[in-house]
């Protein structure tokens, strides 16, 4: 199956093409294949070890493809440095919260909405107007713009989550890797990281790891199954609530 | 930065003036001493941008350091000359001609940017090889201790052009100066503390930059710098080479102050010292590191003057009680107290700034 882009198909933003990540013998990702499209959402599930946070490593160049190649907007990024990667619009939330402890929350995300990278540029240029008016933008919409002068290092749990989804959103990326954003978080929590997700689609496509099937419902959107490093299933979360394939791989781990 | 110590925020006026002032309050011999260890302070405030700003714990310091007291050395050694005439030392040793890498530092312009260029150039080559590879923590500071031992024997065994063991001394003149006229000494002071007072104000404004935040954006989370688009290697190799050349500038104007430079001074124990220096004082603070250089330097010379053989162990002990007991070294436990006879005032990024950065150490 190939799923190299051509200039026709303008609403492709990514495409993996038949990828294998072979970790000494162990194939953590086995041939496979998927497509987004601009401002879409794709929720990604499959039990423990199917290979979902290696997918957005690989996406990112975080780990490298054996075989098999990365497009993204038409370019092949599969062997791009991860900064590179970030600045040609792919963002990436960790499953740990990775905030900037020791930074204030708007330090964080200013860091992120910076659009000058070059580090001479540091010295000199304060955030611009546009980078603050961004961060108090995002700020609003994770809904922490009272922890604003806060460091980072002393918000909650759930806070930090909904942190690093805001400097993933403040980078301006296309598209949005979230592994996990519910994790450790409660039922209300939960909910909110729901509709702050509705909430960017179209700007950005976002693609969700998760395995809380409550969150996935919430979510809705389509749902592509991973299974020991290769495709499963595709579709809506009631067509693959119902697919047996999809169930027998879950069964004796069924969590609804 | 936080807006609720007016007192410490002026404070560093009142010692500025003090430092001004001090040839007419102390002894020549405590003039000396203070010329020294203000010398040494220079590069301690390079270690906080770079240990204490990006948590990069570097063990070879001491490098940097005797790069800049040697090539000043150096010219000393020959403006001490008549033209034709090669350092003694190279004669004992059976030399007959200068080395060709010594010919440019007769010349004193040269010289003095050697002390910048040489240690900066350096630094830079090695933090780039070093950091684009990704090597962090205590595997960098393994390497920067290596790089300190071999430093340190390469000046021992090329005795016939490096003075060997005993160094570089017997310097007369600077510019035509007389290193024995009190003038010479007052001077040469009042320069150490402009550049402290240079340093410490250029590095606070670096600190303040969005440079610093992302030094310390790093050391916090260096893939999550990454993983925003940011190249981290250029931040932390431009930090290291700052620091490398404040280190050189510290070396140069210990070397003036001393009279001279050898490798019992660049060494791994020395190297090792000048963290201790700076975590006795606080690595998130610019003062800290300076109080701390001065503190720890003149137990030293107390203690070494009273109990020879103890020096090492005292400061053994000194460290690991600064490491368990204050992290934050004296300009932490001296900030806590003031935070707290302001009841009321917010933490803020005095904390954060100072907060130990993980894996350094």
């Amino acid at each position: 199956m190939s799923a190299v882009p051509t200039a026709a198909n303008t609403q492709l933003l990514l495409a993996v093409d038949g990828v294998t990540v072979d970790f000494d013998g162990f194939k953590a990702l086995n041939g496979f294949s998927m497509t987004l499209d601009r401002g879409a959402l794709r929720v990604l599930i499959g039990p423990n070890g199917a290979g979902k946070s290696t997918l957005c490593d690989t996406i990112i160049g975080r780990v490298r493809a054996t075989s098999g190649h990365v497009y993204f907007k038409g370019e092949d990024i599969t062997h791009l440095p991860e900064y590179q990667i970030v600045q040609r619009g792919i963002c990436r939330k960790f499953q740990m919260p990775g905030v900037l402890s020791s930074l204030t929350v708007l330090d964080n995300l200013l860091i992120a909405a910076r659009s000058d990278r070059r580090w001479w540029r540091s010295m000199t240029a304060a955030a611009s107007p546009a980078e603050r008016a961004r961060a108090d933008e995002v700020l609003e919409q994770v809904g922490l713009i009272e922890r604003r002068d806060m460091l980072a290092g002393e918000l909650a749990h759930g806070e930090k989550q909904w942190l690093e989804i805001g400097m993933v959103v403040a980078t301006d990326a296309d598209l949005l890797l979230l592994d996990e954003p519910t994790a450790g978080m409660g039922p209300a929590e939960t909910s909110r990281t729901a509709e702050l997700i509705h909430s960017l689609l179209g700007r950005h496509a976002v693609l969700v790891i998760d395995h809380d099937m409550s969150f996935v419902e919430q979510l809705g959107g389509r749902v592509t199954v991973l299974h020991q490093g290769q495709f499963l299933k595709e579709g809506s979360v009631a067509q693959i609530r119902q697919d047996p394939d999809v169930a027998a791989v879950y069964l004796g781990r069924s969590e609804h | 930065m936080t807006a609720a110590r007016p007192l410490l925020r002026h404070i560093w006026v009142v010692f500025l003036l003090l430092a001004a002032v001090a040839p007419w309050i102390v002894s020549p011999y405590e003039l000396s001493l203070l010329g020294r260890f203000l010398a040494l302070s220079i590069l301690a405030l390079g270690l906080v941008l770079v240990w204490g700003e990006a948590g990069i714990l570097t063990l070879g310091q001491g490098v940097f350091f005797g790069l800049g007291g040697y090539v000043l050395a150096m010219h000393l050694k020959l403006a001490a000359l008549t033209p034709g005439e090669i350092p003694d030392f190279m004669t004992w040793s059976g030399r007959s001609e200068l080395p060709w890498w010594w010919q440019p530092f007769t010349s004193p312009s040269v010289a003095l940017a050697a002390v910048i260029v040489v240690p900066g150039v350096c630094a830079a080559l090695f933090a780039w090889a070093v950091f684009r590879r990704r090597v962090v923590g205590v595997y960098f500071a393994l390497i920067t201790q290596a790089l300190a031992l071999c430093f340190a024997t390469l000046l021992v065994s090329q005795q016939e052009s490096t003075g060997g063991f005993n160094g570089l001394t017997d310097f007369s003149t600077l510019l035509g100066f007389d290193f024995a006229a009190k003038g010479t000494v007052w001077t040469l002071y009042w320069i150490t503390v402009a550049f402290v007072t240079l340093a410490f104000l250029g590095l606070r404004w670096l600190m303040r930059s969005r440079f610093g935040t992302m030094l310390r954006a790093t050391r916090d989370g260096e893939n999550r710098v990454r993983f925003l688009g940011h190249n981290p290697t250029p931040y932390k190799v431009v930090a290291f080479t700052i620091s490398a050349m404040l280190a050189g500038i510290g070396g140069a104007l210990f070397t003036l102050h001393a009279g001279v430079v050898s490798p019992a001074l660049v060494g791994v124990v020395p190297s090792i010292e000048m963290v201790i220096w700076v975590a006795v004082g606080g690595r998130g603070s610019l003062w800290g590191a300076i109080a701390g250089t001065l503190l720890v330097n003149f137990a030293k010379d107390e203690i070494s003057s009273a109990l020879p053989d103890a020096w090492l162990y005292v400061l053994g002990l000194v460290f690991i009680l600064v490491v368990t007991l204050m992290p934050r070294g004296v300009a932490g436990v001296i900030e806590d107290a003031f935070r707290r006879l302001r009841p009321g005032s917010p933490g803020g990024k005095v904390a954060a700034v100072t907060s130990p950065a993980g894996g350094a150490l």
